[in-house]
């Protein structure tokens, strides 16, 4: 294999399209060969990446931008291709227990799902990120609909409209760019955006911006996610919610550093007011949730609003960088876990109302454990990934003197201590009534160890920051 | 004001009637329809402003061609989740219950 | 008052940005001058195919992507349980379709065959012949499909996986879908073929699944 970059991108097509022909069974091996190779892969990549301490180029077709399209992957898109197989494999093997050979879209839609990722991590060009773009969203609405009820189809379509008109608005966002400087290469672009720029720039900064936050599901377009990712099936919602709302945000974060610097400065409070009012209220759906699956969603939707404070914060300093990148890992790694929990304890129980778990502790120890695990993550207490991710951010907001940005860093930990902690007393605390114990399940191991195997990972990933933050170094 | 100016403009008028239409209407065809008409007037922008010159650039030439595509695949997905869910529900419309509390 | 609200901002939207199009500069990167000097290395004679196949070929292979993850997506949720009966057959249209078809045939093989150096190709043939199948459908002469079997898929397959097998060969020598510009003219009309055949089987699909 000579480079990796590409690679990544041709391995999952490679085992979608075989999935396709094969059917199920032989799809899902192929589908856990394939991404155990692409992890191998994105961390051969990092390797590489760290030890050059700039971003890898490949050039498309051999022409180079702007005449060709280029891959680049820096230490922010090394670590995010590591994150998605990371993540990705282990909810393969939870899937494979979970929907036991039916379904058999799932195993190709999963791998059009990882290559539109994973080429979107890697894609320095404009329209073509307008095409990865498509490429997972299409991929997502898919997972979102395959179970086929009126409820996941409603889902579905108003996901579809929702990341249509964000990508319609990247898309002529695009146009316009082009239209000015006569090319789409990220490269060739960031020499030429000025604070000076025509009008017609700006609006394609904004237009471009506007229609990635509405993908990632931002304060207010975040109506479409709690029925998407509360309707899908566990480990769909698991891919969902820890990983595609983490392609766009990425996105976002990639174009506010390199072409748009110069003009996003101006309302750099913007992104940071939504995710300060994402947090709070997405938080306070999700206490108030009924269905558990809907309460895992809700929380999602709060702690994307942690990724959106950076922005004011970014400075030389890059703290917030990195509280960013952190956040992006473990709660990709939390919501992994707790999505493949919760769909552990709702076959098991067969319902999905929080108060339906009552009791449930003491025959589903390792789940419920992967639930608090995830849990310690969501709420920032240490030693986890999400403590890390917290503390720098609020050393960030410190230093640059935003005490309102503290306190809502710290409402939001309280107010999913609050969320957790309603799940876990139910399950814990309450003596399950006899009735409902006549429909339960025996649960299937591998769901309960791979949800383990997540959360403990977003616990442990804050002892490992420090390979994290040295791998956002390199030419980020 | 050359012609390629004026399918930009166009361009950016149909956008602006499509991106209000996916938002206000109900009804998912119309709805399927007015998605159409955004990537159009986008696409209508892309080779328009790009040729305002009026010198012909197969860039984005290539680049709509690649997007009318994408967008026939969206449009044939959102028809297959309309006729599904109308299969099940006997109507174009999405249920109301849990939706329009942040709708723009 | 949505309404009213909605539609002012959109017109207000499209008024502003109208005004931000009448005045801009020249493009700084010259693009069609880049496509005109590299012509003779792309291994085809028309600049649009070759941007579309050569210089930006990686956006193709993804969007092919696009469109068969959509086609898995309507056989995933396509209703099945009605019976479809044929249509009540219109004498006119079954002899116009008997016409037409193999026309229509002849004008997709033109259409790929032109592609390379006028305007035409793969997807405008795949089209093409996507629309015989659907004619021929809804003359009554051709029933509607049902869960395709191991040949179908193959054949909705084939044009993607050609194009990825070559993609992936060229890797071993150079990068993603570096086309030595000897064998380039030949590769690109190889993976133009099998995705004629390809895309006509998927658009004809996303209509046929569905009726």
């Amino acid at each position: 294999m000579t480079d990796p970059l590409p690679w990544l991108i041709l391995l999952p097509l490679l085992w979608a399209t075989g999935a396709f022909l094969l059917g199920p069974a032989r799809g899902a091996r192929l589908a856990l060969a394939g991404t155990a190779v692409q992890l191998w892969l994105a961390f051969a990549l990092a390797a590489k990446v760290s030890s050059a301490g700039t971003a890898l180029h490949h050039p498309v077709g051999g022409w180079g931008a702007p005449l060709g399209i280029d891959l680049a992957a820096d230490g922010l898109a090394a670590l995010l291709l590591i994150l998605t197989q990371f993540v990705a494999l282990p909810l393969f093997l939870y899937a494979r227990a979970y929907f036991a050979g039916k379904s058999p879209a799932f195993w190709p839609l999963a791998g059009f799902l990882l290559a539109g990722m994973n080429a979107l991590f890697l894609s320095a060009d404009l329209f073509n990120l307008y095409v990865t773009l498509e490429l997972v969203g299409l991929a997502a609405v898919g997972l979102v609909a395959m179970g086929g009820g009126a409820q996941q189809l409603a889902a579905a379509l108003r996901y579809l409209f929702a990341t249509l008109v964000g990508s319609g608005l990247y898309l002529l966002g695009v146009a316009l760019i082009y239209g000015v400087f006569g090319t789409v290469s990220i490269t060739a672009l960031t020499p030429l955006v000025t604070a000076d720029a025509p009008p017609a720039v700006w609006f394609a900064a904004g237009l471009m911006l506007a229609g990635l936050m509405a993908k990632t599901a931002l304060f207010p377009f975040h109506y479409w996610l709690p029925p998407a990712h509360g309707g899908a099936p566990a480990p769909v919602s698991a891919l969902l919610s820890a990983l595609v709302v983490k392609a766009s945000f990425y996105l976002i974060l990639r174009l506010w550093l390199h072409p748009f610097a110069p003009l996003t400065q101006v309302a750099a409070w913007l992104p940071a007011l939504l995710g300060g009012a994402a947090i709070l209220w997405g938080s306070w759906q999700a206490i108030r949730a009924e269905r558990l699956k809907e309460l895992v969603a809700w929380s999602t939707v709060a702690q994307l609003g942690y990724l959106f404070l950076i922005f004011p914060l970014l400075g030389a300093d890059r703290l917030a960088l990195h509280a960013g990148g952190m956040q992006v890992v473990a709660h990709g790694l939390a919501k992994a876990a707790m999505f493949a929990a919760v769909g552990v304890l709702i076959q098991v129980t067969g319902r999905d109302a929080v108060a339906d778990v009552a009791g449930v502790a003491a025959r589903l120890p390792v789940t419920l454990f992967a639930f608090g695990l995830a849990g310690i993550t969501l709420m920032g207490l240490p030693p986890s990934g999400g403590f890390l991710a917290k503390w720098m951010l609020i050393d960030a907001a410190l230093l640059r003197g935003r005490w309102d940005m503290v306190v809502v860093i710290l409402a939001g930990g309280l107010l999913a201590a609050v969320y957790v902690f309603r799940v876990l007393r139910q399950a814990f605390l309450l003596p399950s009534s006899g009735e409902r114990r006549r429909v339960e399940r025996r649960p299937v191991a591998t769901l309960e160890w791979t949800a383990f195997a997540l959360a403990a990972a977003s616990v442990l990933v804050g002892l490992r920051g420090m390979e994290i933050l040295r791998l956002l170094e390199a030419g980020t | 004001m050359t012609s390629g100016l004026i399918f930009a403009c166009a361009g950016v008028v149909l956008f602006a009637m499509g991106t209000a239409g996916v938002v206000l209407l109900d009804h998912l065809l119309r709805r399927i329809l007015a998605f159409n008409l955004m990537g159009s007037g986008a696409f209508l922008v892309l080779i328009g402003l790009a040729q305002r010159d009026g010198m012909p650039d197969p860039v984005p030439q290539a680049m709509v061609l690649t997007g009318i595509v994408v967008a026939v695949a969206a449009t044939a997905l959102a028809l297959a989740l309309a006729r599904r869910l109308f299969a099940l529900t006997g109507g174009y419309g999405l249920p109301q219950s849990e939706a329009k509390d942040g709708n723009d | 008052m949505k309404r009213f609200a909605v539609a002012l901002l959109a017109a207000l939207f499209a008024v502003a940005l109208i005004a931000a199009l009448l005045e801009l500069p020249a493009p700084a990167v010259d693009l069609p001058a880049a496509v005109g000097a590299k012509m003779a290395e792309s291994g085809i004679a028309h600049p649009v195919t070759a941007v579309l196949l050569n210089f930006r070929g990686y956006d193709t292979l993804l969007e092919i992507g696009v469109l068969l993850l959509a086609l898995i997506v309507v056989l995933a949720v396509a209703a099945r349980e009605e019976a479809k009966q044929p249509a009540v057959a219109d004498p006119v249209l079954q002899t116009l379709a008997r016409i037409a078809a193999p026309l229509m045939l002849l004008a997709a093989v033109y259409l790929l065959w032109a592609g390379a150096f006028r305007p035409g190709g793969a997807f405008q043939a795949g089209a093409v012949l996507a629309a015989a199948a659907v004619l021929l459908h809804l003359a009554g002469l051709a029933a509607a499909w049902q869960k395709p079997g191991k040949c179908l898929r193959i054949g909705l397959a084939a044009g993607f996986l050609v194009f990825l097998a070559v993609a992936a060969g060229l890797l071993v020598e150079g990068a993603l879908l570096q086309y030595p510009p000897a064998w380039a003219g030949a590769l690109i009309l190889l993976i133009e073929a099998t995705l004629t055949v390809s895309l006509g089987l998927i658009l004809a699909g996303l209509f046929l699944f569905l009726s």
